[in-house]
């Protein structure tokens, strides 16, 4: 199990550092270092900026070194959090990626409160009875709401709720501060996909669990169905989706993309797209970095629960 | 023995097998629909004329695919979505609507009837009929989202049978290349890549190639290491053909079951990226209509009930079209597994 584990962290270093090389080489072309040289040095555009001036700044920045050497420079000032300065904000990129994180945080950590439960009750409720009324039901809204795009989800719930119901405002701004009421609607956009997923998930791993031998013995020995299910069926039938729930940051952080910007929600999609939309390319840069590095870092844990919850791999 | 030999010289004399005819009705769809989005200024003069035959081509697919998947109601009812609006798609052109980028009456509410036109699903700000907008915008969606899932795929299933049938150094080469691309959040690769290529649909293309083809790969790779131990494959290899060959000839049409219903999930997993990125402003550029783009320009302006209806048409439009792709995988899935 160790040996395991330890190959996994390999791995996972080894691809961090290739992502980073690889950021670092896309952002050292010309075309972008120019605009960066541009938005220091102040002038209106790369046209005004002479040649001398260009090859100055190069020399003054230290730009002029061999690629490695300029690799393990930028690389040992982002280790000390030092990812540099949004041309567009003239704020360092280390706080707006800390004030815009900690905001996705808050709606990451509430759809993990309601999603977990929620989904994993109605998967194994589902999945418990193969082909009974209760799963067809489950499985038909699953399929449903699987298939509503995230920007179809947010204006149909804006339009029941916010429009319709007058329950909820329509944009999630929070200008006077933080309130439940306007984080309730990119809350529920998230939540309809997502919980959607995991039951079709579980319902399938609990479904295959039902279905084994071992199951059968237990009811044809005579033991209570309560405690065979909850005893015994569990315990395999959650492992797959106790994984996935571990890999869904990763999916979490691509959707908040969406449905910040649709619902004008200040966290890290939304930041993003504005550093897409602007060209500020320091902000893209480290907000790739930073969110290859939660997405390498929530494939490593659900590797190592797989690990951890597998008796099977556990013994090994 | 005789009526065998009759047999196979039956087989050879019929110019099409079923797999040939669908392939060649699918290239009917789609080359015409390809070009009259994406190279719609060459075609000149003949760009009224270049979807007529897709129509017929696309009714008789459907017939099709409903007679073969007829014992799943939910293929049958996923392929009817899909199919209407492919149809949509291609007929588009001849239908009686009103111009679909040409402002007329702003905010006119569904089924008004103004200045002798009739807006069935209303207008949109700047008063241009929605129902027109939301049928053209299937075209793009559609081409767009076709085209870009199967670049993804050819590279995909090129990669995956490289991994999985010659292994060794080329297996661990293409399996780190996808690891390295799967770490990125979707998203994040989309607005990484169309940020460093610049906005066009051509990148849009290459986007979704690079999250889609990784994925793509691990499938092939794990079916084709599944398949390389049998018989058939032995008996190629003993006859000497080349790892080409046997790759692309042998194996990959044994193991096109599970790449269907992945392809079927796939298409709406890209028609979705497609519509988001064309909302968040970083796909397809205006103004030509798209479902993603009038989502877009609806969110700031339909803030009261009786606007919703812009805000409503283009999602559930969208819907549709992805609810049929996820249905008919399910379907087939299902039928796969019955089997």
């Amino acid at each position: 199990m160790r040996h395991l584990v330890i190959r996994r962290v390999i791995q996972t270093l080894l691809i961090m550092l290739t992502v980073s090389a690889l950021l670092f080489a896309v952002f050292d072309s010309d075309q972008f270092r120019k605009k960066i040289a541009v938005a220091e040095l102040g002038n209106f555009g790369a046209a005004t900026l002479s040649d001398s001036d260009y090859q100055a700044w190069i020399v003054s920045k230290g730009l002029d070194q061999s690629f490695p050497a300029r690799y393990v420079t930028w690389l040992n000032h982002v280790v000390h959090g030092d990812l540099g300065v949004s041309i567009e904000k003239d704020v360092a990129v280390s706080t707006l990626l800390k004030e815009s994180l900690s905001s996705t945080a808050v709606l990451a950590f509430y759809v993990f409160l309601i999603m977990i439960p929620v989904s994993l009750m109605l998967g194994v409720l589902a999945g418990m009875k193969e082909g009974s009324i209760l799963d067809r039901v489950i499985s038909v809204i699953a399929v449903f709401t699987t298939s509503i795009p995230q920007i179809a989800t947010a204006a149909l719930l804006t339009v029941v709720l916010a429009l319709g119901l007058r329950w909820v405002p329509t944009k999630s701004a929070m200008i006077d501060g933080f309130s439940f009421r306007e984080l309730l609607l990119p809350l529920l956009t998230i939540l309809i996909y997502e919980i959607g997923y995991l039951v079709r998930m579980t319902r399938s791993a609990m479904a295959d669990v039902m279905s084994s031998q071992y199951i059968r013995t237990a009811l044809l020995k005579g033991l209570p169905y309560r405690q065979v299910v909850l005893k015994h069926a569990l315990r395999n039938a959650l492992v797959v989706p106790v994984t996935l729930i571990l890999l869904e940051l990763t999916g979490l952080l691509s959707q908040v993309v969406v449905v910040e910007v649709f619902f004008q929600y200040h966290g890290f999609g939304r930041m993003l797209f504005d550093a897409a939309n602007f060209g500020d390319i320091q902000v893209i840069q480290a907000a790739t970095l930073v969110a290859v590095c939660v997405a390498v870092a929530s494939q490593l844990l659900s590797d190592i629960a797989y690990v951890l919850l597998n008796p099977r791999l556990r013994v090994a | 023995m005789n009526a065998l030999i009759q047999q196979t010289r039956e087989h050879r004399r019929s110019w099409m097998t079923p797999a040939q005819l669908i392939g060649a009705l699918l290239l009917i769809v789609w080359v015409p629909l390809m070009a009259y989005v994406m190279f719609h200024q060459a075609l000149g003069i003949a760009a009224p004329y270049v979807l007529l035959p897709s129509v017929p081509a696309v009714l008789a697919l459907y017939v099709m695919a409903i007679y073969h998947w007829r014992e799943s109601w939910v293929a049958v009812l996923g392929v009817t979505l899909v199919c209407f609006w492919l149809l949509v798609a291609v007929t588009v052109p001849y239908l009686p609507l009103l111009d679909p980028n040409k402002p007329l009456v702003p905010l006119a509410l569904p089924g008004a009837l103004k200045h002798g036109m009739s807006f069935m699903l209303g207008s949109d700000m700047r008063g241009r009929d929605v129902l027109s907008r939301t049928l053209w915008g299937c075209q793009r969606v559609l081409v767009w989202g076709i085209t870009a899932t199967s670049v993804a795929y050819v590279v995909g299933v090129g990669l995956g049978l490289i991994g999985g049938y010659l292994s060794g150094w080329w297996d661990e080469a293409v399996t780190f290349v996808g690891n390295v691309l799967l770490s990125f959040p979707v998203m994040v690769l989309f607005i990484l890549v169309l940020n460093v290529l610049g906005q066009s649909g051509f990148n849009i293309i290459i986007a979704v190639t690079f999250s889609s083809a990784p994925i793509i790969m691990r499938i092939v790779r794990g079916l084709a290491m599944q398949e390389k131990s049998r018989d058939y494959i032995q008996a190629a290899q003993t006859r000497g053909e080349s790892a080409l060959w046997i790759m692309v000839m042998e194996l990959l049409p044994n193991i096109r079951g599970p790449l269907i219903v992945d392809a079927c999930l796939r298409l709406g997993y890209t028609t979705v990226a497609i519509t988001t990125l064309t909302f968040l402003g970083l796909g397809l550029q205006p103004p030509d209509p798209d479902w993603g783009l009038m989502i877009k320009e609806a969110a700031p302006v339909a803030l009261l009930w009786k606007y919703s209806y812009m805000l409503l048409v283009p999602s559930l439009a969208v819907t549709s079209l992805i609810l049929g792709f996820n249905l008919t995988a399910d379907g087939l899935r299902e039928m796969s597994q019955r089997d």
